[in-house]
């Protein structure tokens, strides 16, 4: 019993990382750059949710719908005034944009810290503490909801990338820059919006993990780790490797917080993906093609 | 012309060590010379990451594995052994190269920012470990060590002269046939392999010193500032993305870039902390976007460059076509 609930756990939790990984790995599909901001962007999203909670009595699953278009406007403006401008900028090291993604990470981070302090906080509503029974498994309801929101997510960003002139578009740039622009795709302005829609399934996934978390400005750390964690199980650029990339790392975490230590739950997720790194660079998504 | 450079070049080199060495003749505040140590500290940290992060283009993302070693090496000898610390400085930079083999041999299968990722992870899970082995290691209490020695004079000499090591080493290196090769495995790490270069072999020679002198100062970090816990030492944004970001400041790939970012992060931060409270990581953060932006090579590579230009433009004139 405890193997299926510790299953079950960590699959509905690995659903909520896989939006977030999902945000990461278009941006890095797109863009071919590694996001470290991410987490950072996870972060502001869980404060604007956080904020509308606590000043105004929303609940953080309609909240959500106010913490992403926010946040698509904070990627898009990353996006077109820091980030693009490196691109014709000429530097000793390739990385310069990753490193900015450090530095507004460090921005992000401190500003929060400003504002709300390092007090750790937390959003609790009338059902955050209440349980479903499945069997003699207890599964929590916001663990529950969560998980059916992010999949909902994830079929609409599918749905999303696959029928419209837009995410067609995100696709072959993602694909081919410099063929996408002989198309007649205006690239800048489709990374521009990838950033964003990046950017806003962070802020829906960390705004759906809030009545779960404790909520600080150093959470983003934790969430720029499992992205890219399971960005790279999943295959770059994969959503729908990163879909199960997320579920594989929510599984291992889960069973490693049981079976190994409690402390030693990070480290799987790091082991794994080293391991991935070495002996599967390409990710799930190469072992799926073979 | 090239001899007269060089001339200028050595005699700066001279003057800034007369001046380093004569600074606690003027300055004989423990405020102002504890500042002075945590320059010396950020500069070998810094100078090392170069040799691998701006020599060699290798950037890495999880030097912090390498610092919080050498740190703990100098740590748990005093605990379990009941050493002087000190016994720290030798053993530190050994096992810091010592774990700098099988993390080369494992993060050198991987190119440019699967390379970062990879360090990053292997940063992440020293911390982690050395959290969670609490028998071993103390856990998050963290070591305390009784310094036998607290005159500030005696940590700034010793760590001067652990720089000025770090910088020659690396000087050494950059110019002689490794510092090329490493440059080459930077611009074009596939045009490097097709000349022969045996691009992983050097790669793991750019890495040894640089954890070397990281593990160097990690163990001198232990016997001045006397505490650690893995929070502090193995911290991801603290030290390892910190060291990025000091030398971006300073300048890649340059010989006193790291030294100027530096002393430039640490004078700001405490300039900062007096003046605007807790918004001084902000305006770090800030600078470093705009430096990045503006200055992708940070204030000593953009000198270099400003001047290669303005000597263009002579060159151009005299030209006269």
């Amino acid at each position: 019993m405890l193997l299926g609930q510790t299953i079950i756990c960590g699959l509905l939790l690995g659903g909520m990382y896989a939006l977030i990984a999902i945000g990461m790995t278009l941006i890095m599909g797109v863009m071919k750059i590694i996001n470290l901001a991410h987490g950072a962007l996870v972060m502001v999203g869980m404060y604007v949710t956080y904020v509308c909670s606590k000043n105004y009595g929303i609940d953080p699953y309609i909240g959500m719908f106010i913490a992403m278009p926010v946040l698509f406007l904070l990627g898009c403006l990353i996006q077109k005034y820091m980030i693009n401008r490196l691109v014709e900028v000429d530097s000793i090291l390739p990385e310069n944009q990753v490193l900015l993604t450090v530095g507004i990470m460090l921005v992000l981070t401190e500003a929060a810290r400003l504002m709300f302090k390092s007090d750790y906080r937390s959003v609790t509503t009338s059902y955050s503490s209440d349980t479903v029974f499945l069997g003699a498994m207890s599964i929590s309801v916001p663990l529950l909801i969560g998980f059916f929101i992010a999949m909902v997510f994830t079929l609409l960003l599918h749905l999303f990338l696959t029928k419209t002139d837009i995410g067609k578009s995100i696709r072959a740039t993602s694909q081919d820059r410099d063929a996408a622009v002989y198309m007649g795709i205006n690239s800048s302005k489709i990374t521009m919006i990838t950033f964003g829609i990046g950017a806003a399934l962070a802020a829906a996934g960390g705004s759906l993990l809030l009545p779960l978390f404790y909520l600080f400005p150093d959470v983003g750390h934790l969430f720029t780790a499992k992205s890219f964690i399971i960005t790279i199980l999943g295959g770059m650029g994969s959503t729908m490797g990163a879909a199960v990339g997320g579920l594989i790392l929510g599984l291992s975490e889960s069973l490693g917080a049981t079976y190994i230590n409690m402390g030693y739950k990070d480290v799987v997720g790091l082991v794994i993906f080293i391991l991935v790194l070495l002996f599967l660079p390409g990710g799930f998504r190469s072992l799926v093609k073979r | 012309m090239r001899m007269n450079m060089l001339n200028k070049k050595f005699l700066l080199t001279i003057a800034f060590i007369i001046l380093a060495v004569l600074i606690p003749v003027v300055i004989k505040a423990p405020y102002q010379l504890h500042i002075l140590i945590l320059i010396i500290i950020w500069a070998i940290i810094g100078t090392s990451w170069n040799l691998l992060g701006g020599y060699a283009g290798q950037v890495s993302f999880g030097h912090a594995a390498f610092f919080g070693l050498g740190a703990y090496s100098a740590g748990l000898l005093t605990l379990h052994c009941a050493l002087s610390p000190w016994w720290g400085i030798l053993l530190g930079p050994l096992v810091a190269a010592l774990a700098a083999l099988p993390i080369g041999m494992i993060c050198f299968r991987l190119r440019g920012p699967y390379f970062a990722l990879a360090m990053l992870a292997l940063g992440e899970i020293f911390r982690l470990v050395f959290l969670n082995l609490t028998d071993f290691t103390n856990g998050a209490k963290g070591i305390l060590i009784m310094p036998a020695i607290t005159n500030k004079m005696f940590y700034y000499y010793t760590g001067l002269g652990m720089l000025a090591l770090t910088l020659l080493a690396t000087y050494l290196i950059v110019n002689s046939k490794i510092g090329y090769y490493l440059v080459s495995i930077r611009e074009d790490q596939d045009a490097a392999t097709s000349l022969g270069i045996p691009t992983t072999l050097y790669k793991n020679l750019a890495l040894l010193p640089s954890a070397f002198f990281t593990g160097l100062a990690g163990a001198f970090y232990m016997n001045y500032v006397a505490f650690i816990d893995p929070n502090i030492v193995f911290n991801l944004t603290n030290v390892s993305v910190m060291v990025i970001l000091v030398v971006m400041l300073g300048g890649v790939a340059t010989t006193w870039g790291p030294t100027i970012g530096a002393a430039i992060y640490i004078f700001l931060g405490e300039y900062f902390r007096t003046t605007l409270g807790s918004a001084n990581v902000l305006i770090f953060g800030i600078l470093v976007c705009l430096i990045i932006m503006f200055l992708p090579n940070g204030i000593a590579g953009e000198l270099d460059l400003l001047k290669r230009l303005t000597q263009r433009k002579k060159a151009s004139l005299s030209g006269g076509v």
